[in-house]
């Protein structure tokens, strides 16, 4: 047993005895060793407090105490999520510094159900990318072609378990934050349900749009980790009351008679020829499990770029407003007779990287008098459009597919020069924010050529129904070899 | 078509309370314009009688009024580049100039 085991197989290894803990801690901290010089996926990582989580762990098991569902289980964190006492800088220079004093809900939970967290992982900064180059500390390497983006903006939580050096990592999804790096890296990431899981501790990017959810290199994995993580928390006033069901039970391998909606029209145009081949085998083979496939409609989808775009930089422009200098972290020199207003310009302006800072800008201009009908306004009109395309999609159809990236992996550097290049590529995530629907990305093929690049397919369900979601992606997953395949890192 | 100018870039920046450069003010006229160029195509979708969704789950949430336990002091200071602990306070440049 190693830490390149499952989740699953983690815990009952520890709760049978045949393996400790700390052992899985250890093995998790020097795979990141190992990789990190290459992969630069976390951030920093947290050793002797993972041993001594690790440690609690062991003795509680010696006790005799019931342990919990992910008891022992190594975990990495996005950095944009708070843990007491732990640096948590969102990858950006303005909060460099940072020590939250409090935990983010999920941690407290992941915490509670045995998990041991082993490290922070490198992102886009606040979240804002997508392929994990706008981090101040670096780049993160894809583990399958290290001359190749993880995805973004959770790339170093995608990468550190296609590395292996956890078997679960929790990110944050705005806008495709998880389920495009996962597509890229070739392992399952999951969006839940916008509510599903508390936003508590989670740094705000676009809060009517973040959710936290796993990265896992299995359905079974990402079913067990969603059922610890969700539920309503009085600190985040919009999470849901709605009942948590265990999700791992969802997961029948059978979808005979399940019907799957096919947006044909949608994803008809810009897709790279290799994620083409691998969307169309994949629907071959949920047809041949016995799912019926159908044609469905979204005809706003087309508008779902710019809809993103002009809501989560509006709502990014405010969320942001609170990196002043003041409370925490970066504060700019002043000489003595400048002013309060100064200090905040200019410690924004040296602690921000360039996309924040375009991001902020095109947010405030889009609600500021004059444009906020024409750009901000609409938006929101149109997102409502595109919210009942889903409705009625869902009605004809218990969930949807289509691919979760137009294009496989592609080169760092290759799109850093032209923002709305970048933008574009997220096409079939995005919508799924705006509508608040849960989706799940799951490998389903490799392009072929040198380069062995992984390419994912995404399953959305209906809201708070990830349970027919993961039954659908499960079912795929063991019709296929794709979840055994491993990065030659 | 919106056009954007280095004076629009100036007045946004100054809004949103960012000192930027000149190379960064010429950057962002270029690139804003491009993308707002881009988003214009929403303004061609008839949204007549069409509701705005700001937020998916828009149902009020309420909770009584009552104090609950919070950070203290010493924590909610601890973060600061500069404050005055034993006081409580965060420390700032001057306010008027």
């Amino acid at each position: 047993m190693t830490a390149f085991s499952t989740a699953r197989e983690i815990r009952d290894a520890i709760v049978t005895g045949k393996a400790s803990a700390v052992e899985f801690a250890r093995a998790a901290l020097a795979r990141i060793d190992q990789t990190n010089p290459t992969l630069n996926a976390f951030n920093h990582v947290v050793a002797e407090r993972a041993i001594a989580q690790a440690t609690l762990i062991d003795q509680r098991r010696a006790a005799g105490a019931t342990l919990g569902p992910l008891a022992g289980v190594p975990v990495a964190l996005k950095d944009n999520l708070c843990v007491k006492g732990v640096r948590t800088t969102a990858s950006s220079k303005i909060l460099d510094t940072f020590h939250p004093p409090y935990s983010a809900t999920v941690v407290d939970k992941l915490e509670s159900a045995g998990a041991v967290i082993v490290g922070k992982t490198n992102c886009d900064e606040f979240a804002m990318g997508s392929s994990n180059e706008n981090s101040a500390y670096g780049p993160v390497r894809n583990p399958w072609a290290p001359d190749r983006t993880p995805g973004g903006s959770s790339g170093g939580s995608a990468a550190a378990v296609a590395a292996q050096c956890v078997p679960l990592a929790l990110g944050s999804d705005t806008g495709g934050s998880i389920r495009q790096p996962a597509s890229f890296c070739g392992v399952v990431g999951l969006k839940p349900t916008y509510g599903r899981v508390s936003r508590y501790g989670l740094l705000a990017f676009a809060s009517s749009l973040d959710q936290i959810g796993p990265f896992t290199r299995t359905v079974g994995d990402a079913a067990l980790a969603l059922s610890a993580l969700s539920g309503h928390d009085p600190m985040d006033s919009t999470s849901s009351p709605e009942a948590v069901p265990d999700f791992t039970s969802a997961l029948t391998g059978n979808v005979r008679g399940v019907r799957i909606g096919v947006p044909r029209a949608f994803v008809a145009e810009g897709v790279d020829d290799a994620v083409r081949r691998a969307f169309a085998d994949a629907l071959s083979v949920l047809r041949d499990a016995g799912a019926t496939l159908v044609d469905v409609d979204l005809p706003h989808a087309r508008y779902a770029i710019p809809v993103y775009y002009l809501i989560c930089t509006a709502e990014a422009s405010s969320n942001l407003a609170r990196y002043d200098g003041v409370k925490y972290g970066h504060r700019a020199a002043t000489s003595r007779d400048e002013t309060l207003t100064t200090m905040y310009s200019r410690t924004r302006d040296e602690g921000f990287g360039a996309e924040v800072k375009r991001r902020i800008m095109l947010g405030t201009y889009v609600l500021s008098a004059g444009y906020y009908d024409a750009f901000y306004l609409k938006a929101l009109q149109v997102r409502t459009l595109l919210r009942q395309d889903y409705a009625r999609a869902l009605e004809q159809a218990e969930v949807i597919v289509m691919p979760t990236s137009p294009i496989p992996p592609f080169k760092l550097g290759e799109k850093t020069d032209d923002p709305l290049q970048m933008y574009l590529a997220d096409i079939f995530t995005v919508s799924v924010n705006l509508a608040g629907l849960p989706g799940v990305s799951v490998p389903c093929g490799f392009t072929e050529g040198a380069a062995r690049l992984p390419i994912g397919v995404q399953v959305i369900g209906r809201m708070f129904d990830e349970a027919t979601m993961l039954r659908v992606a499960d079912a795929y997953e063991r019709a296929t070899p794709w979840a055994g395949c491993i990065a030659p890192l | 078509m919106s056009t954007l100018t280095v004076e629009d870039v100036e007045r946004i920046a100054r809004l949103a309370n960012l000192e930027l450069t000149q190379d960064e003010k010429q950057l962002f006229t270029k690139q804003l314009a491009n993308i707002l160029a881009y988003a214009e195509q929403v303004q061609a979708v008839d949204t007549t009688g069409v509701e705005a969704t700001a937020h998916v789950n828009a149902q009020g949430v309420e909770r009584a009024d009552e104090p609950t336990p919070c950070l203290d002091v010493s924590e909610a200071v601890a973060n600061a580049p500069d404050a005055a602990p034993e006081a409580g306070l965060f420390r700032v440049p001057r306010v008027i100039g």
